[in-house]
Parts: C-alpha cells; sequence; structure tokens
C-alpha cells in the first residue's frame, strides 16, 4: 500500500498548536511560537510516571470512603462501590451502571488501554497500528467522565446540609478519585500516537 | 521555511498531505491512522461568534441560578454550580475542590471569553491584540473543560436524593443542557483555520 509521506522523513515538524509546518532544526513554531518536537520529549517515561502514579492513588481512591451522609442520626461513610450497590438494591439499575462505568470501568480501560499502547510502543511493535491508534483516540475521548462522582459528592454535600435532619460531607477518598482523574489525563496526553507508527521507520529503511 | 495550507498534518501519526478543496460536511482521514485531518465546512466567523455570546450569557444563568433544589419536612434547600464546588472544598478535600472549580468554571469561562474576543476581531479580518497567546491557551485548556460532566452529576445527584428527599431541577440545570449543547457545537469548529485566514505581521515580530 502506499502511504503517505511522513514529517519527520522530510525534515520537518508540525506545530500542535497551529499546524504550521517548520524545519526540523526549529526551536519555536515561528507562527505561534510554541516550542517544537518532532516528537514529545520522554514521552515513554513521563507517561509511565503519571500512569503509575495513578494507579498506585486508584487504591485509595476505591478503598476510602468518598462521602459521609447522617439522616435522622444514624451516619456511615460510603465508598464509590457501595453507593454502586445502593443504587442497584434501590432498583436505580440504570444509575447504578452509570456510576459503574464512570467510576471503575473507564480508569480500569484507560489504564489497560495506555499499558498496552506503552508496552508495544517500547517494543517498536508493528502489530495492530491502526487499530492501536484508534485506541489511544478512544482513551482520549472517554478520558473525564470519571469526574462524575466528584461532581455528585460536591452538590450532594451543597444540598444535604439540615443539621439534625441531615448532612453530607466529602470524605478523603473523593480526593483520590480526583487525583486518578487528573493524573490519567496527564498521562494519555504525554502518551505520544505518532510513537506508534515509528516502527515502521526500520521496515522501510532501505527505501530512504 | 513555511508552507502556508498548502499542507496538512496528521498529529497522530506524523503523515503529511496535499492539501484538497473538500465539499460541505466532507471529511478527509488520514489513509496511515484514520484519524480525522480536516473538514469541509469552512469555520463561519459570525455564526460562531453568535454562538459564542449565547454561550457566555447561558453560562452566566446557570452558574447564577440553583441546579437542585430539595425539600423535606417543611425544611429546604438549593445549590448551584459554585456553592458545590464550596462544599466539596470542605478541609481535606480542597484539592478536588481546587481541580472541580478548574474543570467546571474556570476553563468553561476561560474559552468562552478568548473565542469570543478572538472571533470579535476576526469579523472585521483582523487579528485581535494577544491573538497569539488567546490561541495558545484556548488550544492548551481543551481537554479540560468539563461541562457535560456535570450535566451528567446533576441527573445522578437528581436521583440519588428523590429516594429521600422532594427533588426539583432548578433553572441552572436547564441552562447546563443548554451551554452543554452550544460548547458541543462550538467544539465542532477546528478554529486553527483562523491562523492562516487571518496572516499576522510578517516580521513575526508582532503578535
Amino acid at each position: 500500500m502506499n502511504l503517505a509521506p511522513r514529517a519527520r522523513d522530510l525534515g520537518l515538524t508540525c506545530c500542535h498548536t497551529c499546524g504550521q509546518a517548520s524545519s526540523s532544526t526549529t526551536a519555536h513554531c515561528p507562527r505561534c511560537r510554541s516550542r517544537l518536537h518532532a516528537r514529545k520529549p520522554d514521552s515513554l517515561a513521563r507517561t509511565w510516571a503519571f500512569l503509575l502514579a495513578a494507579l498506585i492513588l486508584y487504591i485509595p481512591a476505591n478503598t476510602l470512603p468518598v462521602m459521609y451522609t447522617s439522616m435522622l442520626g444514624r451516619g456511615e461513610s460510603s465508598t464509590i462501590l457501595h453507593g454502586v450497590v445502593e443504587f442497584w438494591k434501590a432498583g436505580s439499575w440504570d444509575i447504578a451502571l452509570l456510576i459503574f462505568i464512570a467510576s471503575v470501568a473507564v480508569p480500569s480501560t484507560k489504564f489497560l488501554a495506555l499499558g498496552t499502547l506503552l508496552v508495544t510502543a517500547q517494543r517498536r511493535s508493528t502489530w495492530a497500528q491502526p487499530q492501536r491508534a484508534r485506541l489511544y483516540r478512544f482513551v482520549e475521548l472517554i478520558g473525564y467522565w470519571s469526574m462524575l462522582d466528584v461532581v455528585v459528592v460536591a452538590l450532594v454535600s451543597a444540598l444535604v446540609q439540615f443539621q439534625l435532619l441531615g448532612t453530607a460531607e466529602p470524605r478523603l477518598g473523593i480526593v483520590f478519585f480526583g487525583l486518578v482523574v487528573v493524573l490519567t489525563m496527564f498521562a494519555a496526553m504525554s502518551f505520544d500516537p505518532r510513537l506508534i507508527w515509528d516502527s515502521d521507520d526500520d521496515k522501510n529503511l532501505p527505501r530512504n | 521555511m513555511t508552507h502556508p495550507a498548502a499542507f496538512v498534518f496528521c498529529e497522530h501519526c506524523d503523515s503529511i498531505y496535499r492539501r484538497h478543496e473538500l465539499q460541505r460536511d466532507e471529511v478527509a482521514r488520514c489513509g496511515r491512522c484514520c484519524a480525522v485531518l480536516y473538514r469541509g465546512s469552512r469555520v463561519d466567523i459570525d455564526y460562531l461568534l453568535a454562538l459564542t455570546l449565547t454561550a457566555a450569557i447561558v453560562f452566566v444563568i446557570a452558574n447564577a441560578s440553583p441546579v437542585i433544589r430539595i425539600a423535606v419536612s417543611g425544611l429546604h434547600n438549593q445549590a448551584n454550580l459554585l456553592q458545590s464546588i464550596v462544599a466539596l472544598s470542605h478541609g481535606s478535600a480542597l484539592a478536588v475542590g481546587v481541580v472541580a472549580a478548574v474543570t467546571l468554571f474556570v476553563v468553561p469561562l476561560l474559552q468562552i471569553i478568548l473565542l469570543g474576543w478572538v472571533l470579535l476581531f476576526a469579523r472585521a479580518h483582523r487579528r485581535a491584540p494577544g491573538f497569539v497567546f488567546a490561541m495558545r491557551v484556548l488550544h492548551r485548556i481543551r481537554p479540560w473543560s468539563m461541562t457535560e460532566v456535570f450535566l451528567l452529576g446533576v441527573l445522578v445527584a437528581i436521583v440519588k436524593l428523590s429516594g429521600l428527599l422532594h427533588v426539583i431541577a432548578g433553572p441552572g440545570a436547564w441552562a447546563t443542557v443548554v451551554l452543554t449543547v452550544l460548547i458541543a457545537v462550538i467544539a465542532r469548529h477546528d478554529i486553527r483555520s483562523l491562523w492562516d485566514r487571518l496572516p499576522g505581521d510578517p516580521t513575526g515580530l508582532h503578535s
């Protein structure tokens, strides 16, 4: 198949901010003055660091309570999974599913997907390149939906303020949860999807 | 050396293509990785500015009015976005309060202000003062805008509380629905074409 040439092979670097092409020797984009890189700097190391940090914080995010609620004197702290189970038992299986997807399925998918992308890029694998490119765009797309629980805890804590009758307060788990979302977003941003295709260079080398 | 608009790059795999004119609603995709390269529909500045100004008005309504009202045995309470962020920033949860404030309030607000500013001058075929800065910031903050997540959170909170209390969606919730739609429509336009359409000072000394 005849594929388009790649900018780096032509000695060009494309500015991500404004789309301007410059010679690879240029340090800053002449049009918007953003710093130029042929590839994101230390992409693999940075992505690993953010991903592992997120993975570690994901443990307290799930085990620590995210919210404390007291109704008529009965107080209880609940974790995210506890909240999912409660919705399920109350018959709101759709909301239970929604929270489960946003808080468990999305972060887990991100960990697995980014891990796969990192390992394959590191081994300069040519396996399933179009699918891996699509996987990366999928990770970018689902990224921030995990913030859902943070929003719910914020709203409930602001609303349920009736002293003796009932109160709700955020707990430490939600902090870890918010940080996991931010860290996984940083991880996805520091991964350079062009690395997926760089293994082709070895294959095509004799042609150049 | 510069290549004005004649070439287009795939951000996702570094492929380089010659740009072709597209018909309305046509989409150019990368032959290597299938990512969208560019779209046929040209950015209509007046249309986009109208959407942005509408979003600005709706943003004020969405933040000034309560999103949820609750009532139980004669007591009632209501909350809007900013009150919820304050309630979240309780003690040790301050860090996540800051994240929520940035993604749900500061970033959408900045997007509306900067986009409105750039487009206002683009109507007169001019680069706004601080054009380069505004365009760079708009590009940077784009992934951090989470209004649609807030909307879904409002929905979940309403269902969660409706088992115990009387819950009503306030005007802020409806304004958030409209704001989410407006932001989604605005985000469909790739404003990076403004770089080509509004050529800057050729010396590059002036931004």
